[in-house]
């Protein structure tokens, strides 16, 4: 086995599909001969040519567009949006089109597409290069979103989302590019998708996270454990669809639960998450389920940046309250 | 070859534009120094675009015409009025900035009080944002008008096609100019489009287009005039295309040794606008020797001010994250 970073994980992942399915195919703004702008995509070009990797002109709704049309011929799109905030520009493709082919077509048509993208804190890139969309993906029935927390991850998740056969917004932290290396298979595998991972077992109170705040948590957690508290974190890799069931069986065992998200905290995904736990799990209970997620404020300038990124220290703040209520 | 006093420019004012020229490209040579010296998060370059940047500024109603500039234009905001403090206080992202008060990253002017409105960071929205605002001054019986630019790149997105469509539709007084530079960070004008020229899709939308030597100002200065007469007389938008090289990488954050050689940067210096037109200015006893290492030693002062004064300005504070996010 050998030791990727996430980006070079996700870089192997491509590799691998390209090499397996001749329909899977390459293409954003600057993943050609550049090798994309986080060189997620070095490489790829010169192995698998310019038919299969290729840049487009600078245009997103027209790479959402092209995605579309192709995969309903039987490709595999693997399209990057250079930067997740520039989604905007896409957001009709994504989910005014491709989320809803399937079920317009009355199930005779899909959109097998993987659409890469950067996103997230940390890096002291400002708003627009920053920012946590997830949600705004998650409240789109016909898509999945996959956020992965580390280099294992990325890569099985890139996998089984690019052989996916619906569309699968693959979301990847700029903060976890190159912070860290993990043992990652040279094989194809893939990690399931809509299926969450219990990364820390404990017994007192639940983290529920994704992407970077994984690690936050799992920091949180062993702070707390110098106190005697013992805490879960599950990793839910897939925040659309949810793996609800993980989630309600970990917050039945301890009675308590705090859900972190880096996005903004107004109708974000903990939000939703919160409500999923409330509706299935009230009885078990022991205290409110509460969240630590960014201010409702545009994504923060820089000198801002590590007041408005919630981190361990908050996700421990917000355990103590739990647990002392 | 065009003269400028042909174009009724007179000698000092030629001097200004070679002033203003001179001084964004040493602001910009200083940012790359600054970055590198980790002391700014990030430089996107004006260099080799000066001379077409201040030479359409100085063919505007720089009293009066409203502007919305892409990231390289510090050639366009340094003309309307912008100093070199505000740019550095920009770079620095300090409190002080007058662009976004150090939210945004460098490069995307704004300022209420030159007209220069606040551009963000996706690109091509700017576009659409100027034709209403050519709207706006027809409805209001103004007779300021609209000028907007953007890379060539960028007039691949629907929002160059939407922009231009309604203000040829309505006639508006409205200049698109596009800086093509050759590229689109890595990917290469043959890459971009297929037409010969970028001014070629005028026609398609029932408006005048030329491309002109974006190296020599003089003609850029003549085709922005040109254009900003048809506007201010009501008889609507212009597209503008200015041939140059970007001499940097696309940003601090880019290498562009996986694209471009370095051959094709070196043979592109030497058609820098910024030399030909001290060329032209010396052949034609408008600039000295002398005369240049004046304005050298004037705007090395005013940058080495200006970086002093914004490095030691304070940060805007995280508190202030939460002010103008709504009416207050
Ligand atoms: C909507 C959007 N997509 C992608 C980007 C990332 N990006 C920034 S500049 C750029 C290339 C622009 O090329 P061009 O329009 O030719 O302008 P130039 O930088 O060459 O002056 C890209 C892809 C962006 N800022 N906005
Ligand atoms: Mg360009």
């Amino acid at each position: 086995m050998a030791q990727m970073t996430m980006i070079q994980a996700i870089t192997d992942a491509l590799r691998t599909e390209l090499k397996n399915d001749e329909n899977v195919l390459v293409f954003g703004e600057d993943v050609g001969q550049n090798g994309g702008v986080f060189r997620a995509t070095e490489g790829l070009q010169a192995e698998f040519g310019e038919d299969r990797v290729f840049d487009t002109p600078l245009a997103e709704s027209g790479i959402g567009g092209l995605a579309i049309g192709l995969a309903t011929q039987g490709f595999r799109p693997v399209p990057e949006i250079q930067f997740f905030g520039f989604v905007y520009e896409v957001m009709d493709s994504i989910s005014g089109q491709m989320a809803r082919m399937r079920y317009r077509s009355g199930n005779t048509m899909n959109a097998p597409i993987t659409i890469r993208s950067p996103f997230g804190g940390g890096v002291h890139t400002p708003e627009m290069h920053a920012d946590s969309l997830e949600g705004l993906m998650a409240q789109q029935p016909g898509l999945k979103v996959v956020i992965p927390s580390n280099p294992y991850d990325a890569k099985g998740l890139l996998i089984a989302s690019i052989r996916d056969n619906d569309p699968v917004i693959f979301l990847e932290h700029m903060k976890l590019y190159r912070s860290f290396r993990d043992e990652v298979p040279e094989e194809a595998y893939e990690v399931e998708l809509g299926k969450a991972k219990v990364t820390r077992e404990g017994n007192d109170i639940t983290f529920i996270a994704y992407g970077a705040m994984v690690q936050a948590s799992v920091k949180a957690a062993e702070e707390l454990e110098k106190e005697g508290i013992s805490a879960e974190v599950i990793d839910l890799r897939t925040v659309s669809p949810l793996d609800t069931e993980t989630i309600v069986e970990s917050v039945k065992k301890t009675g308590r639960a705090v859900v972190v998200q880096e996005a903004q905290r107004q109708a974000g995904v903990a939000a939703h998450i919160v409500a999923e736990i409330q509706e299935r799990a009230i009885l078990h209970l022991e205290a409110p389920v509460l969240r630590v997620a960014a201010p409702d404020t545009v994504y923060a300038f820089t000198q801002a940046e590590e007041v408005w990124l919630p981190n361990h220290n908050d996700i421990v703040e917000k355990a103590k309250e739990v647990i002392n209520y | 070859m065009l003269k400028h006093d042909e174009l009724g420019l007179s000698n000092d004012n030629v001097l200004e534009m070679y002033r203003l020229m001179v001084l964004a490209r040493r602001i910009d040579e200083r940012m790359w120094l600054l970055n590198r010296a980790g002391k700014i998060p990030f430089v996107v370059s004006c260099q080799g675009q000066e001379a077409q940047q201040v030479a359409a500024a100085f063919a505007l109603d720089r009293s009066k015409d409203y502007t919305a500039p892409y990231y390289r234009d510090v050639g366009v905001v340094l003309a309307l009025g912008m100093t070199a403090k505000e740019l550095m206080l920009q770079a620095f992202a300090k409190a002080e900035d007058p662009n976004s008060a150090g939210r945004q990253m460098p490069g995307h002017f704004g300022s209420q009080k030159l007209r220069i409105l606040s551009g963000s960071s996706p690109v091509t929205t700017q576009v659409p944002h100027a034709v209403g605002i050519g709207l706006a001054c027809k409805m209001n019986q103004d007779s300021s008008i609209a000028y907007v630019t953007l890379g060539e790149g960028s007039t691949n997105q629907g929002d160059f096609h939407e922009g231009a469509n309604f203000a040829a539709v309505h006639k508006l007084p409205v200049i698109i100019m596009v800086e093509n530079n050759q590229y689109a960070i890595s990917v290469p004008l043959n890459r971009q489009v297929a037409c010969e020229k970028i001014s070629d899709r005028a026609i398609g939308y029932g408006m005048p287009g030329v491309t002109v030597d974006g190296n020599n100002p003089l003609v850029v200065y003549q085709a922005v005039k040109e254009a900003a007469d048809r506007a201010r007389s009501g008889n609507g938008p212009s597209l503008i295309e200015t041939i140059s090289y970007r001499l940097t990488p696309h940003s601090s954050d880019d290498n562009e040794r996986t694209y471009r050689s370095s051959e094709e940067v070196e043979q592109a210096k030497e058609k820098d606008g910024l030399i030909v037109f001290k060329q032209y200015l010396i052949e034609n006893n408008v600039l000295t020797e002398d005369l240049d290492a004046e304005i050298e030693k004037q705007v090395k002062e005013e940058i080495d001010q200006a970086t002093d004064y914004a490095e030691t300005a304070p940060y805007p504070s995280p508190e202030s994250l939460y002010h103008g996010v709504y009416y207050e």
